[in-house]
């Protein structure tokens, strides 16, 4: 299997390959964000539209910050204030979109499945930004690229995901990828935040965080959402960062330096101490560069790649 | 399949380093202030090419001749065609080109598509004075008003034929070799 087919919605169901090639097409992208002229034309012409029924900030600005470096034209579309708010359904919604002449669609939706469900029914090109409880998929690529820059490598890596995993797209999408690359994947949280059974997926599960810090090379510090207390998932978020709270004390019993991530928004004094998270080893603003290099390369694999088209141009005629 | 007896060598390792010292020659006489000069690769070869040339002309003239590298990739005007694992590779431009005179430096000209995208990519990075073309090998069957000004070896092919350009860095031995593939 090569390229990446109609649709991105999950790192599930990528082959190492096909992970390893959209890293590999993201270095190039990081340069172009450096230039003084930021854009390359590449996706002239291209029309895309960012369907946004959840909110989002960074995500929302990375993709169209991608989008636009790519020369593609953009519309975003946010659920209040549309259709969706009178009651259209979403295949609705993207039928009146597709006959506009729309060539990709990028989704974030309350519901696990959505991105799915729509790829499988419009002709356009889609892109998952976050699906429920499913996976976010960019986030996961950036993850690994992130990780990949600051170690150079990914296979055999130590990579502890820490807070709320039950409920996290990110953490199913980081748990895809870095097993697939190879590295070795751990989780650290109250058991009411986590997967029943997640022991079996190979995954070490540590209950206290001293002991993740002690055995890992990656922290990737998730949002704990505030909601989540209200829900009883823990008792309160004092306790909550007494236990599990990543403080500068916690990392300076570590024998060597981790390397500290998060997706944003960070919840200082909930999950992550500020000193941590401003810290020598974050590499939290430099997520946010990569999301936008990562979500070019996506974009623009799928919207290139027709295989027979590649072979016939090769066919006609040798270097050049 | 074209059987392997269709193909001949154009340029051998000699006459691969004689043409190289030409062009150096040629490009310094297209450019009397020298010390105004950039070169700029396309990837992959020309970068080689560039380099090459680069060292010979500051041997001859004296002077630090600054060198870049061009990816044209995402410049193309064939996108869907450029296949399910585009291979982009790095852009290295050498400081602002504004009032500098660029040589653009490729290994085969055939239709300038690649040109063109050079030249668009490169009003990116600012407005050189001046814009100059140096191929090792043009092969002919240009399908837009590009022509290149140094020119190693000219050669006619047809749309059929192979230009094959190997440099030492890369492929291990300097050579260009033509595969003819018959009648189209």
């Amino acid at each position: 299997m090569t390229g990446l087919g109609k649709d991105l919605v999950g790192l599930e169901h990528l082959s190492p390959e096909q992970i390893r090639l959209i890293l590999d097409t993201a270095e190039p992208f990081k340069e172009v964000s450096e230039r003084p002229i930021k854009k390359v034309p590449a996706l002239r012409g291209k029309t895309i539209v960012n369907l946004f029924f959840e909110a989002s900030t960074r995500t929302r600005i990375s993709f169209e910050f991608a989008e636009k470096r790519l020369s593609a034209d953009t519309v975003n579309v946010a659920a209040s204030g549309s259709s969706v708010s009178k009651g259209e359904t979403l295949v609705d919604t993207a039928r009146n979109l597709e006959a506009m002449r729309i060539d990709m669609v990028v989704i974030r939706h309350g519901s696990s499945g959505a991105a799915q469900f729509l790829g499988s029914r419009i002709r356009s090109n889609v892109v998952n930004a976050g699906d429920g409880k499913h996976e976010h998929p960019t986030q996961g690529l950036l993850d690994l690229l992130t990780i990949r820059d600051r170690h150079g490598r990914i296979e055999g890596l130590k990579v502890c995901l820490v807070g709320d995993i039950l409920h996290s797209r990110v953490a199913r999408s980081n748990l895809w990828g870095l097993t697939k690359l190879g590295a070795e994947v751990g989780v650290c949280g109250p058991r009411t935040l986590l997967p029943r059974g997640i022991e079996e997926l190979g995954v070490q599960v540590f209950d206290r965080i001293e002991q993740a810090i002690e055995w890992a090379d990656v922290l990737n510090v998730l949002r704990l959402q505030l909601e989540r207390m209200e829900s009883g998932f823990i008792p309160s978020l004092r306790e909550y960062y007494r236990v599990f709270g990543v403080t500068a004390e916690r990392l300076a019993a570590a024998r060597r330096d981790l390397t500290i991530m998060h997706p944003g928004p960070m919840n200082r004094g909930v999950e992550i101490d500020s000193r941590v998270a401003d810290g020598p080893h974050s590499v939290i603003l430099d997520q946010v560069t990569n999301g936008v290099a990562i979500r070019m390369a996506v974009l623009y694999l799928l919207a290139g790649g027709k295989p027979e088209l590649a072979d016939a141009a090769k066919r006609a005629g040798g270097a050049e | 399949m074209t059987p392997h007896n269709d193909r001949s060598i154009l340029l051998d390792a000699r006459a691969f380093a004689r043409a190289l010292q030409r062009m150096a020659v040629e490009i310094t006489e297209l450019a009397p202030d020298a010390d105004q000069l950039v070169l700029i690769g396309i990837q992959r070869r020309g970068v080689e090419l560039a380099e090459r040339l680069a060292q010979l002309i500051e041997k001859d003239e004296g002077v630090t001749i600054p060198r870049g590298a061009l990816d044209i990739t995402l410049y193309r005007d064939d996108l869907e065609t450029v296949g399910p694992k585009p291979v982009i590779g790095e852009t290295r431009i050498p400081g602002d080109l504004t009032g500098r005179h660029v040589v653009i430096v490729d290994d085969v000209l055939y239709t300038g598509r690649t040109v063109r995208a050079a030249l668009d990519e490169l009003a990116d990075f600012g407005r050189p004075r001046r814009i100059s073309l140096c191929v090792l090998v043009d092969r002919g069957g240009r399908e837009l008003p590009i022509a290149a000004d140094v020119v190693g070896k000219a050669v006619k092919t047809g749309p059929r034929d192979r230009v094959d350009v190997g440099v030492q860095e890369l492929d291990g031995k300097d050579e260009v070799t033509v595969r003819r593939g018959g009648q189209a």
